[in-house]
């Protein structure tokens, strides 16, 4: 049997191929694409100019010292605070990066339209401004929820040219925009490539988006050497699907010491049902083309998820995260809603950056990751945090919160 | 496994080699007992292997037909449990081979060992998961092939050979009852044209001599006159959302089953 389609694409037992015959050829070819388009000093030169040309990057690192004292005013827990700052990403998040390598390489594929999905919004605006540097026409199927409580996103999806696509189906979120993309890209797929916006999605999504999000955690750790002389003691960042997670987490894989922290949408409390905690509170199961954990019944169904970032409410999460999670490499926590909310408020206050809500929940939790890491070390801890996005989208939800 | 493998070899048998029809249809909706009646129904008119669908939260092969049929199956207390309790009580009814149809997040949290236990128990023949290709696929394989069921590989127009030789390959460890060609791009629910239809007979014809299985067609096929095209190369045709639709259509019990026998009859007829 031929083993390039027989147990590939797994993270310990999690991943695989779980999608439609139809697809089987299409991963195929972008299993081909990321070997020898991908990997080659071309591409990735090409992609380096982009990014420091178009992007804006490397990102800036900023020392948050005013958050720290606010957070823990002695400094006997939480030592220094670092940010990385994504949110200074053209387009505002670290959706960039990804979508960037992907159309790059949809082009060098000879693809002629791209589709996305998307939740809060800068996945699809990433897309649609990719599309419109590279000239192809673009089609972003998006929750009519996630339509009405990102509405500036839509608008910009629309100014750059592409179709936003509304999802009826289900809650209307980011769950829905996928099936709706699948089907599509199940009809399609001969001409349109399908620009995955986290994590997750089948072989070899969750591996090519993680490369594409690497650039973050690979700048942190020579930002960290070079403004403190040592890694942080802790690498944090949001997880729904786990994108700009995995782009940290991956520039410190190997360095056992510092400790890998993702923290989920707690939405009304864990308790409540209503969350998208789901590596801390689901199962294992199958959803969007691989095996990880996710949020669904006794019968399989898959349950829909809660938060108030619409970039975090989503039932499944990458592959990979799960592995990380079951092999204790990194562990995972969440945040509800009103802590999120309030964590928006002190960042923006002490540090004049209005952070986007899904970034606003690993905020949330810094008091506690700093005091478990202190009393662990006898000694305050370095956290270096993965600012992933700006919160301008979110003002009207922050306003409202705010009254 | 026999059961579904003596059918087709039956209708190869017969004079003038009439074409092997198979139903689907979505169970708990309109009802369990809808269900039950409306499979046995096509049983009745000619129907050689029913599909049984499990309604699943997210069907992404599906279209809007066969997923808003989902939807109201679920909205009824549908899913895994449900869909083994119309198959035995359609297998109490008749003996025509049931394919238990659906996604894999049911099986796979429940346990495919005991999902296949359970299926056995209720008169289930094989299993067709359609998000499970044939990579995926070798547990549940191992579990069914114990209890004497099949899994039902798919093969797409845009399959390469290499994966229609990977079904022979399997099918000597575990045998397969029959192959699964999928006529078109897309999902269910679609409108195939004569082209498509007639080219999706042929390639069924294909996969039928490079792996030596009976091979099945649908996606696409409507009417009678649908699949008569596509069968003229395949040992069957698949009939779904347009049963499915009828169900939606009507709300009375009775002239449901009645629009679904003329349906079904009709399909016979052409066949």
């Amino acid at each position: 049997m031929n083993t390039s389609c027989l147990g590939t694409g797994r993270f310990g037992p999690y991943g695989g191929r779980y999608v439609s015959e139809t697809l089987i050829h299409a991963l195929d070819e972008l299993i081909d694409a990321v070997e020898h388009i991908v990997s080659t000093p071309a591409f990735d030169a090409q992609l380096k100019s982009l990014l420091t040309h178009y992007v804006g990057r490397p990102t800036p690192l900023t020392e948050a010292a005013r958050l720290a004292r606010a957070i823990d005013p002695r400094g006997q827990a939480l030592g220094r605070l670092f940010l990385k700052r994504e949110d200074l990403c053209h387009t505002g998040a670290h959706k960039i990066n990804n979508a960037l390598g992907q159309i790059l390489l949809a082009t060098k594929m000879g693809k002629t339209r791209i589709i996305a999905e998307t939740g809060a919004g800068q996945h699809g605006v990433a897309t649609a401004t990719a599309c419109a540097l590279f000239g192809l026409p673009c089609e972003v199927y998006m929750g009519e929820e996630d339509i009405q409580r990102q509405a500036p996103n839509v608008g910009r999806m629309r100014l750059l040219g592409a179709r936003v696509i509304p999802v009826q189906s289900g809650a209307r979120t980011l769950k829905d925009a996928m099936n709706e993309a699948l089907r599509d890209w199940v009809t399609n797929v001969a001409t349109t490539h399908y620009c995955i916006g986290s994590a997750a999605g089948p072989h070899p999504y969750p591996e090519l988006v993680a490369r594409f999000q690497s650039v973050i955690g690979e700048e942190s750790r020579a930002q960290m050497i070079e403004r403190t002389g040592a890694l942080p003691d802790a690498a944090i960042a949001c997880v729904g699907g786990g994108s700009n997670a995995i782009g940290m987490f991956r520039g410190f894989l190997q360095d056992d010491r510092v400790r890998l922290i993702g923290v989920e949408a707690a939405g009304c409390g864990v308790s409540s049902g209503k969350h998208a905690a789901t590596l801390t509170a689901g199962r294992v199961g199958v959803l969007h083309g691989s095996k990880s954990y996710v949020l669904c019944d006794d019968q399989g169904q898959i349950r829909e998820a809660h938060s108030i970032s619409a970039g975090l409410d989503y039932p499944g999460v990458g592959p990979e995260h799960a592995w990380l999670k079951d092999s204790k490499r990194a562990y995972y926590m969440s945040a509800t809603d009103e802590e999120a909310l309030a964590a928006a408020s002190l960042v923006s206050r002490t540090e004049g950056i209005i952070p986007a809500l899904e970034t606003s929940h690993p905020f949330a939790k810094l008091a506690t990751i700093a005091t478990d890491l202190a009393t662990s070390l006898e000694r305050p801890a370095t956290l270096l945090l993965c600012l992933s996005g700006r919160g301008d989208k979110d003002l009207e939800t922050l306003l409202r919160e705010l009254t | 496994m026999g059961r579904i493998e003596d059918t087709l070899a039956e209708r190869r048998a017969v004079e003038g080699h009439p074409k092997a029809l198979v139903t689907y249809l979505c169970c708990g909706d309109p009802d369990e007992i809808g269900s039950v009646d409306l499979a046995v129904a096509c049983a009745e008119e000619g129907a050689d292997i029913l599909e049984l669908g499990m309604p699943f939260s997210d069907p992404t092969a599906d279209g809007p037909a066969i997923a808003r049929a989902s939807e109201r199956a679920l909205a009824k207390g549908g899913g895994l449990d449900a869909t083994l309790r119309v198959a035995r009580a359609v297998r109490a009814r008749c003996a025509t081979p049931i394919v238990l149809f659906g996604y894999y997040n049911p099986l796979f949290v429940r346990g495919e060992e005991s999902v296949v236990a359970m299926a056995a128990d209720a008169g289930v023949d094989a299993f067709l998961v359609v998000d499970l290709p044939i990579d995926e696929s070798l547990p549940l394989r191992e579990f069914a092939f114990k209890r004497g069921l099949g899994v039902v590989p798919l093969v797409a127009p845009t399959s390469r050979p290499a994966r229609v030789t990977l079904i022979k390959e399997v099918a000597k460890t575990f045998p397969i009852p029959f192959v699964y060609y999928v006529s078109m791009m897309g999902v269910t629910g679609g409108a195939g044209s004569v082209a498509v239809l007639a080219e999706a007979g042929r390639q069924a014809a294909e996969v039928r001599s490079v792996t030596g299985l009976p091979t099945v067609v649908g996606f696409g096929i409507d009417s009678p006159e649908a699949a008569k095209i596509a069968g003229v190369g395949a040992d069957g045709v698949v009939v779904g959302s347009a049963i499915v639709r009828k169900i939606e259509a009507n709300s009375d019990a009775d002239v449901t089953l009645a629009a679904v026998r003329q349906l079904v009859r009709g399909l016979r007829g052409a066949l």
